[in-house]
């Protein structure tokens, strides 16, 4: 696999640092310091990967599908806050930032984007279909919906297995309407399964507002009722705030009492793909969710307002992601094809 | 005078155990009343009594094994029931495995060519195949910690044909595991399971609701392998009865080799007797692939000798040559192989001599085995009893013709399910399923006889 950059080294060092620093769990209240600038150095990587991928995308360097998480990544970064090593996450085809918070390096993601042999799977799934075994990311899953039973699967491997591992299974407010999400629920409930179901509630599926598509689409939350699964509805532009909930969900998970839902409230600024112009949506309305909610924004003034930083100090940790942007946009270019054996490679594992 | 006759209590029961009578002779029996208790290849079902009136004469004991579908077992009514009982066949007469309508029960390998997987003066035991399969779970589950079995009614019903029984008492709930009826979901379930390194064995009651699961099949479990770059495989195996039972209807018989043979990242295996059910079997679970394994509902309670060893383990995507011959090669699987070796032996008193290959795996097909037969024989019939196009037998019938053109005298003839959804009228099943005579005719018509 690709090599390690720079960053991932870092950001293994800061988050023990921050682990040490932060002592008993935090209310929404606040984040400590390191917590604070964490959490903002990893949404503003997901940021910026974004829209290096969006660039790369129009160059014609990116094919295919490609799906952006620009406006929700205060979920990813505050549910992986909450979680330790070997908790596995798995998600759909918006996934990058997903990636990126699970530690996967960005130059081996990007590589995946642009379809090159140091591509997390060696330029064979692209942006909807990747993994990574060593960081326990089950993909990456091109198919609405059918990562919330593979997720569960991830939780009954766990609890078969007899560890405290839980599965964090992210799927959208569009997926929420699949059948298969309510026989896994049904199944989560009665099995009491270790999982975590994330509901990233961006009020639009594809381009189908919420309220035309989906039943109380403001209370997705309520879906578990009937299979008796707690939960709760989050403001999932506040990264303290999903930490904060995100912390509940895992230790009732790892207590063994079963699954637990977290529906998201969250945004994506972008079009469904980039293909999507998005007219379904008055352009007010994302105007308006970028100033008020922009969650790497909240992070920014808080960050300041508290004197935890000066805006040198965030004018540098920005510096920092941009090298590392830039140098993965460079890797994702320049680094080759895979060779044209890999066609036929990877079919079958030898028995 | 009424006679009670033995029920049939399954589509495909033949016979069955007449576990114990709850009344005794003498007794006055209303509609309604649960006279008696039978064992089918199933379940223990209980038998009312439809006829009132007092208990004249029980003409099968209880205990007895094999008794014929429609066979008198007692009499209501008056005295003058004695005559009916002396016509009655004799039930010890049944106690033998009796063989079935459709193939022998015990296949005598006759003309075959020995299996080279069998070591020389292996001891053969008899064993339906529920046994072989059943027996080839528990035995990899004894093996490996991480393998389990999921499925409908697996555990505290003993399974819906019974492959399972008595593992829920062996294996705990656990590892033997009652699901709802749900097929996506839990299939989805165990693929996931499967990605995080356990391995799952999911039962389908049948291949025809595995339909509501393909997405997860093919799309999860198949695919993941390659689109990861190598990282995540789901080695798992899917399992069930596939293709027709006896007078289910079209929504619950369709051959299903064809359909999962077509993809890549998928191996898919339907073999035909218990030695290869349980040899395969055992290969499958360990496979760290996902395996497609293709039961039969017909097949498993026929008996077959199978080699008494450890660990009898058959390699996937390796065929058989179940009966030498030189005239013609017949290539078939599974429940195809039932009317091909019919077929064989009726060529056989004709003075042709037909080459029977069992292909048991699907895919990886074992494409030279047949083309050397090909080679020898010049001629081809393939069998099989799925719907004809896009089907096995057409693939088959490509492949010879790129690999063995040269040698063939005629061209390729397929033998295969007819172009209809299954009906259900007994008649029209009939003409609609592969029989022994079509493989006759289309032997003949490649040899130009």
């Amino acid at each position: 696999m690709a090599v390690k950059s720079a960053y991932i080294a870092k950001k293994g060092e800061k988050s023990q640092k921050a682990e040490k620093a932060s002592g008993p769990p935090l209310s929404n209240s606040g984040f400590t310091k390191d917590q604070e600038l964490a959490a903002y150095r990893d949404m503003l990587l997901i940021r910026r990967f974004e829209e290096k991928a969006g660039q790369l995308y129009g160059m014609g360097f990116i094919g295919g599908f490609c799906h952006l998480y620009i406006g929700q990544e205060a979920v990813v970064v505050g549910l992986q806050m909450a979680q330790k090593e070997g908790d596995q996450v798995i998600t759909s085809y918006r996934d990058h930032g997903h990636m990126l918070a699970c530690g996967m390096d960005p130059r081996g993601v990007m590589a995946e984007l642009t379809g090159r042999r140091g591509g997390y799977s060696r330029g064979k799934g692209g942006s909807m279909h990747m993994f990574s075994r060593e960081k326990q990311f089950f993909g990456g899953h091109g198919i609405v919906g059918a990562q919330v039973p593979l997720g569960a699967g991830l939780a009954f491997a766990n609890k078969y297995r007899g560890n405290d591992h839980v599965s964090v299974t992210y799927f959208g407010d569009g997926a929420a309407n699949q059948g298969q999400v309510y026989e896994t629920f049904n199944m989560a409930s009665i099995w009491k399964l270790p999982c975590i179901f994330v509901i990233e509630n961006n009020r639009y599926a594809m381009g189908t507002a919420a309220p035309r598509s989906t039943a109380l689409s403001d209370k997705l939350s309520a879906r578990g009722e009937a299979f008796g699964i707690p939960a709760e509805q989050v403001d999932g532009m506040d990264v303290r705030a999903v930490k904060d909930a995100a912390d509940k969900a895992v230790a009732h998970c790892r207590s063994g009492a079963g699954p637990y839902i977290l529906e998201m409230m969250t945004y994506r600024y972008r079009g469904h793909s980039m293909s999507d112009p998005a007219k379904y949506r008055a352009k007010e309305e994302v105007q308006k969710m970028r100033e008020e909610h922009d969650p790497i924004e909240q992070v920014k003034a808080r960050v300041i307002r508290a004197n935890m930083a000066s805006e040198d100090d965030l004018k540098k940790i920005d510096a920092d992601i941009r090298a590392i942007v830039t140098e993965a946009a460079e890797f994702a270019q320049s680094d080759p094809e895979p060779d044209a054996a890999e066609l036929y490679t990877d079919i079958y594992v030898n028995a | 005078m009424p006679n009670i006759l033995m029920p049939a209590l399954s589509p495909t029961m033949e016979e069955g155990k007449l576990a114990k009578w709850l009344k005794n002779v003498g007794d006055n029996v209303k509609s309604g009343d649960v006279i008696a208790e039978i064992e089918t290849d199933k379940a223990t079902m209980e038998v009312e009594a439809v006829d009132e009136g007092p208990l004249t004469a029980i003409l099968v004991p209880a205990g007895t094994e094999g008794v014929k579908v429609n066979t008198p077992i007692a009499v209501i009514g008056e005295a003058d029931a004695a005559p009916a009982a002396k016509a009655a066949p004799a039930p010890e007469a049944a106690k033998v495995d009796a063989p079935a309508t459709a193939a022998p029960a015990v296949i005598v390998a006759a003309p075959a060519a020995a299996d080279p997987e069998v070591p020389e003066g292996t001891e053969m035991v008899s064993m339906t195949v529920r046994e072989a399969i059943r027996s080839a779970m528990s035995e990899e589950m004894r093996r490996d910690k991480d393998v389990f079995l999921m499925g409908e009614e697996v555990g505290e019903y003993q399974g819906a044909y019974k492959i399972s029984q008595g593992m829920l008492d062996e294996f705990g709930p656990q590892r033997v595991i009652d699901t709802p009826i749900t097929e996506h979901g839990f299939t989805g379930i165990a693929t996931g399971a499967a990605f995080a390194g356990l391995r799952p064995i999911v039962e389908f009651m049948t291949f025809n609701f595995a339909m509501q699961a393909i997405d997860h099949i093919i799309n999860s479990a198949a695919k993941t392998l390659y689109m990861s770059g190598g990282q995540m495989g789901a080695p798992i195996v899917f399992r069930g009865p596939n293709g027709a039972a006896a007078r289910v209807g079209a929504q619950h018989s369709q051959d299903y080799a064809a359909w999962y043979g077509a993809i890549p990242g998928l191996k898919v295996v339907m073999p035909y007797t218990a030695s290869d059910a349980k040899g395969l079997m055992k290969a499958a679970i360990r496979d760290p692939n996902p395996v497609i394994f293709l039961e039969n509902e017909i097949l498993y309670g026929k008996s077959f000798e199978v080699p008494k060893l450890d660990d009898w383990v058959v390699p996937i995507g390796k065929a058989r040559i179940a009966r030498v011959g030189r005239h013609v090669t017949l290539v078939s699987f599974g429940i195809g192989m039932v009317h091909t070796l019919a077929a064989a032996d009726k060529l056989a008193a004709e003075g042709i001599e037909a080459e029977v290959i069992d292909l048991r795996t699907i895919r990886p097909m074992d494409l030279p085995a047949i083309v050397e037969s090909v080679k020898k024989t010049n001629r081809c019939v393939c069998v099989e009893e799925g719907f004809p196009q896009f089907s096995v037998t057409s693939e088959i019938a490509a492949q010879v013709m790129t690999h063995a053109f040269d040698y063939l005298d005629a061209p390729v003839a397929r033998v295969a399910g007819k172009d209809v959804p299954m009906p259900y009228a007994a008649n029209l099943e009939k003409l609609a399923l592969v029989s022994a005579d079509d493989v006759v005719i289309a032997a003949k018509g490649v040899l130009y006889v």
